[in-house]
């Protein structure tokens, strides 16, 4: 039982003063992947039939690359973002919450480093 | 988690059914959600036959004729019966609304009425509303100024920026939206869900409120303001026909234009 009271309640921790950096972050790299998503997906889909050498030599290009990096970095921090979203949404235990925000904070900068790596790898 | 399941004794049992007496021709059947803490059982929906030819059209005529008529335990809020004090909204066919401006004639079958969602129950219709009123007075809904008040007139706005209240001064702070929006029904000890975020917006917009900054770093909240998802539910429940939604999108482009 509490005898708080409801306004004690609710005033709580007070406001965290941030929220507004990853919202607008959410937004922009939204936005961001619109045209990259698409062109991702036409370069793929004209590349159905093609053999090794020529993706090979298609991932080389300086701008593909490139492209390519920035498309995956953004991608990769739009994920974290929402995952950290979901999280923040339903996961109520602060022990989980905690251990979540880590692992997806972590998997998504591994994912990013290591697509930035190979990307280099394959075009140089 | 969040709880998905419901406790074990919040499981809806089937109810008492109350035939109309005498020939009535125009019948239809009320199902409406019953639940008395002190009976120590689980809630039940009883079924109320009504002669909608000696009833009102709305769906608040209903109700009082069924607690004058037939049932008098059964227990709801209501006061204006006109949508301008927000005591009846419950949940009516599925949506949130007000009780007296939603008519009988516009439900298809039987009328399903339940409490507002997701929110304690004081009894039957009657939800508590302790948390949103809390809510609602943790963001000063009155006007704050720094400087001194003007002897012998009122503080002045030009119409152009009274206009910019239209849309907002109507809520009658029902709290149809909020327990409308999954965000709150998830997180409302810490979301102050659409309701509060509109009426926080009334005074950030409005020209005579001199504390907007303060309002401004009050919200700017993972919680408070950014559990809005955009889900929209509260601007197509709200029965005075209001954007909560917009009003929250409008705070996050302050909250942007403050960032420079």
């Amino acid at each position: 039982m509490s005898l708080r009271t409801p306004i004690g309640k609710v005033r709580g921790l007070g406001s965290a003063k941030n929220g507004t950096h990853h919202w607008w972050t959410q937004k922009i790299t939204a936005i961001a992947l619109v045209p990259l998503t698409i062109w991702f997906l036409a370069s793929i889909v004209q590349m159905i039939h093609a053999d090794y050498f020529t993706v090979k030599a298609w991932l080389s290009s300086p701008f593909v690359a490139v492209i390519m990096m920035i498309y995956l970095v953004t991608a990769l921090h739009h994920l974290r973002l929402g995952l950290q979203s979901v999280v923040e949404d339903y996961i109520v235990s602060v022990k989980i919450k905690t251990f979540l925000q880590f692992f997806i904070l972590y998997g998504c900068t591994i994912l990013m480093a290591a697509s930035v790596f190979f990307i280099l790898k394959i075009a140089l | 988690m969040a709880e998905f399941r419901l406790p074990a004794n919040s499981t809806i049992k089937k109810g008492k059914y109350f035939k109309v007496e005498g020939g009535a021709k125009n019948i239809r059947k009320f199902n409406i959600y019953r639940w008395n803490e002190e009976s120590g059982e689980n809630p039940s929906i009883d079924t109320y036959e009504v002669d909608m030819d000696k009833c009102g059209p709305m769906v608040l005529d209903g109700l009082i004729k069924i607690k004058d008529e037939i049932d008098p335990t059964l227990t709801f809020r209501r006061s204006c019966r006109e949508g301008v004090c927000g005591s009846c909204a419950m949940n009516i066919a599925g949506t949130n609304t007000l009780a007296c401006t939603k008519a009988s004639g516009d439900i298809k079958g039987d009328i399903n009425i339940y409490p507002l969602p997701h929110m304690k129950v004081v009894k039957d219709l009657v939800p508590d509303l302790t948390n949103f009123y809390a809510q609602y007075a943790s963001i000063k809904p009155w006007m704050q100024t720094v400087s001194p008040t003007p002897s012998g007139v009122e503080r002045l706005q030009s119409p152009e920026d009274r206009a910019k209240l239209d849309g907002l001064y109507e809520c009658v702070l029902c709290a149809s939206c909020s327990t409308s929006c999954p965000s709150y029904w998830w997180n409302s000890d810490k979301y102050l869900g659409p309701a509060v975020l509109l009426q926080a917006y009334r005074w950030l917009i409005d020209s005579r409120d001199e504390a907007t900054g303060e309002r401004l770093d009050d919200l700017e909240d993972p919680f408070r303001l950014y559990r809005c998802h955009t889900i929209m539910n509260c601007t197509s429940t709200c029965p005075k026909g209001l954007n909560p939604a917009k009003a929250i999108a409008e705070i996050k482009r302050m909250m942007v234009e403050r960032q420079g």
